[in-house]
């Protein structure tokens, strides 16, 4: 059994986070070199202002990183399992949608996420559930590509449509 | 008096009837954006940025400045009904705002509040209306060396004024400054950080990151706690209101100081945040009876009120006289001036009159405006709280999405969002700040810009940003609040503390 507290450590991801930090400051490092971080024909090259920004990052980076390595005692966890699952519960429906928006257009897309979103997470009825959702599509067709003429994505279906 | 005939020009820019129910529909999305978990003033704003394209600048300023202003309101309102901060700069306000609701003191709490945070406005914006237009005067004088200098010292104010950990501002604050350079170079037009991807040709643009940092990441805070809104019913009559108004004057002397916490703490980028948690702090330690506050006493709610509105407003001094941001809001306000096609800085006060008085005419009405349609329509604010969080998280989702999309109409864009949305969610609980992330982000190509030409002044030597006394103090001042840190710390290490000290949580 899952004990209700328990979860990735506050050390792990803090880690975690320092390395992610350290290596996109080298990747401005790396990058800052290759476009040159001299005196140009025209001035400062391209490189000498982010290689300064890279330099500082991944100093600040280091410390941070030595700071909760070197840490031993307790810091806590950063999230417990059940709350993990919750954010999941939101952020993988989340990821789906914006996966889908490129095909199926941002309406239909919409519509199926507050559909699924009342039904799975609010415990609402599927007929009601499923209403919301293309009560929010229309609601949102008619604001932006009507009042406004703001063209979002569209998928197959408002082809069918005539739009 | 100039001023003073500049600002009734404003007032007729201002008081024109397109303008007025501009300023109306913003204050109450405002308030709508301020109320609603993950969305706040920042992002509420980068997302109806786009829309605004088709307008004339003075009339969109009006509208996105008075959305700041709603918000800015509608975060105590949850703050006091629900015991949560609709607004980081809203949590001091649960201390004694939420006791006084338990104890049935709803309506007096809120009435508290939002006059409060209009004293704390008003402050401002007199204060807005003399010292601006001398310092924009002032500025008129600088050079690329003294913006850069300028620059420099509000970034290194985040790194020696912040509360949390130095080195993660630092970090944050170069991950912005990094985002910033990726694209193409304006100067010599070559590519940076693109890594041979298409996409990255474009940039980031802080629209986008705003939107992800801000509102995605708050969405999946919150769902942490499995939140199920649990509130205090309110309902305001003009009895309570004329009541509590009455009660009000004693506390002059605390509303006074509050604003003035305020009005500092916005004009340095510290922002409303830190203002509102120095302003009750500060009322705690000087009352006579501290271990009352926390239990629903006026003051606490009273000061950090007044301070975070005050502070709130004075973050937009900067934004229009130097084109240096106070907070992450008016760093959207000031990206929303580029995009309409306003240079940012002094010149605006020589330029753009009609612009920049009829914003801060509008920042008067707009305030009292605000005022009268909070303390009408709280029921109806609260209300929207009782809709599911399912509902709710849902909504925003999908509006995050659109918004993040119509900042340069590209899908790529969406995906971005939701990257910086998950970036956002493990920073925030990690304790990195964000505000000098996207200040960053907004401000790097600016900062660059204005470092290349000094140094193209000078023929490559640094001794341009010591050339002369005002620079040199500028500069001065940055550095010492840069080290100030790491000051302190040695002294902690020299102390044998720092070792043993445990982590503050």
């Amino acid at each position: 059994m899952i004990r209700p507290s328990a979860g990735p450590s506050n050390r792990a991801v803090e880690i975690g986070t320092a390395l992610a930090f350290t290596a996109a400051g080298g990747a401005a490092l790396w990058d800052s070199l290759r476009l040159g971080i001299g005196w140009g024909t025209d001035g400062p090259q391209s490189g000498t202002f982010p290689f300064w920004i890279g330099l500082a990052l991944v100093a600040a980076s280091t410390g941070t990183l030595v700071q909760a390595a070197r840490t031993r005692g307790e810091l806590g966890i950063f999230a417990s399992w059940p709350q993990l699952r919750l954010v999941a519960s939101v952020l993988v429906p989340n990821i789906l949608y914006v996966a889908a928006i490129p095909f199926a257009g941002i309406y239909v897309a919409s519509a199926v996420m507050v559909a699924w979103f009342m039904r799975r997470l609010g415990g609402f009825g599927w007929a009601r559930s499923v209403l919301a959702g293309i009560a929010t599509a229309v609601a949102t067709f008619v604001i932006f590509e009507i009042w406004f003429l703001v063209a979002l994505p569209k998928g197959p279906l408002e082809t069918a449509l005539g739009y | 008096m100039e001023e003073l005939g500049l600002l009734m020009q404003g007032f007729a820019v201002a008081l024109e009837p397109q303008n007025m129910l501009l300023m109306l529909v913003g204050v109450v999305l405002g308030v709508l954006i301020g109320v609603l978990p993950g969305l706040g003033g920042a992002n509420g704003i980068a997302i109806l940025l786009p829309l605004t394209f088709a307008m004339p600048p003075v009339s969109a300023i009006i509208m996105l400045s008075c959305i700041y202003w709603g918000a800015l309101f509608g975060g105590a309102i949850t703050s006091i009904l629900f015991n949560i901060p609709g607004e980081p700069w809203s949590v001091a306000t649960t201390f004694d705002g939420y006791p006084m609701a338990q104890q049935g003191r709803a309506a007096e709490a809120l009435t508290a509040a939002f006059t409060s945070s209009f004293v704390g406005a008003f402050v401002a914006i007199v204060m807005i209306t003399f010292v601006a237009p001398v310092i924009a005067g002032f500025a008129l004088r600088f050079g690329p060396p003294e913006f850069f200098a300028v620059m420099f010292l509000s970034f290194a104010s985040f790194v020696g004024m912040s509360r949390g950990p130095a080195l993660k501002t630092l970090m944050a604050m170069m991950l912005g400054f990094l985002l910033a350079a990726v694209g193409m170079d304006t100067v010599t037009g070559q590519l940076r950080m693109t890594f041979g991807s298409t996409e990255m040709i474009r940039g980031f643009d802080f629209l986008v990151a705003v939107i992800g940092l801000f509102g995605i990441s708050e969405i999946l805070c919150s769902i942490e706690d499995g939140l199920r809104f649990k509130g205090q019913r309110a309902k305001i009559d003009l009895k309570v209101v004329l009541r509590v108004w009455k009660t009000l004057p004693r506390h002059w002397f605390l509303a006074a100081r509050s604003a003035l916490i305020g009005c500092w703490m916005g004009i340095t980028p510290a922002g409303a945040t830190p203002a509102s948690f120095m302003s009750y702090g500060v009322a705690r330690r000087m009352a006579k009876d501290p271990s009352s506050f926390g239990k629903g006493r006026i003051e606490g709610v009273i000061a950090p009120e007044t301070a975070a509105h005050a502070a709130g407003t004075s973050a937009l001094l900067p934004m229009l006289t130097l084109g240096v941001p106070g907070s992450p809001t008016a760093a959207v306000l000031l990206g929303g001036l580029i995009m309409w096609g306003l240079q940012p800085g002094p010149m605006l006060f020589v330029e753009q009159k009609e612009f920049v008085w009829g914003l801060i005419a509008s920042m008067y009405l707009g305030n009292i405006a605000g005022l009268i349609v909070v303390l009408v329509a709280v029921p109806w604010f609260a209300a929207i709280l009782r809709v599911p969080f399912s509902i709710i998280a849902a909504l925003i989702l999908v509006v995050c999405a659109i918004g993040a999309f119509t900042v340069s109409n590209a899908e790529f864009d969406i995906t971005l969002m939701l990257v910086f949305g998950v970036v956002g969610y493990v920073l925030k609980k990690l304790d990195y700040p964000l505000a000098p992330l996207v200040l960053a982000l907004v401000l790097g190509d600016r900062t660059e810009e204005a470092f290349r030409q000094s140094l193209l002044i000078s023929q490559g030597s640094l001794g341009v940003f010591f050339s002369n006394w005002l620079v040199s103090t500028i500069m001065a001042l940055g550095i010492a609040l840069l080290l100030w840190p790491a000051l302190s710390w040695a002294r902690g290490l020299l102390a044998g503390g720092v070792l043993r000290r445990p982590r503050p949580a």
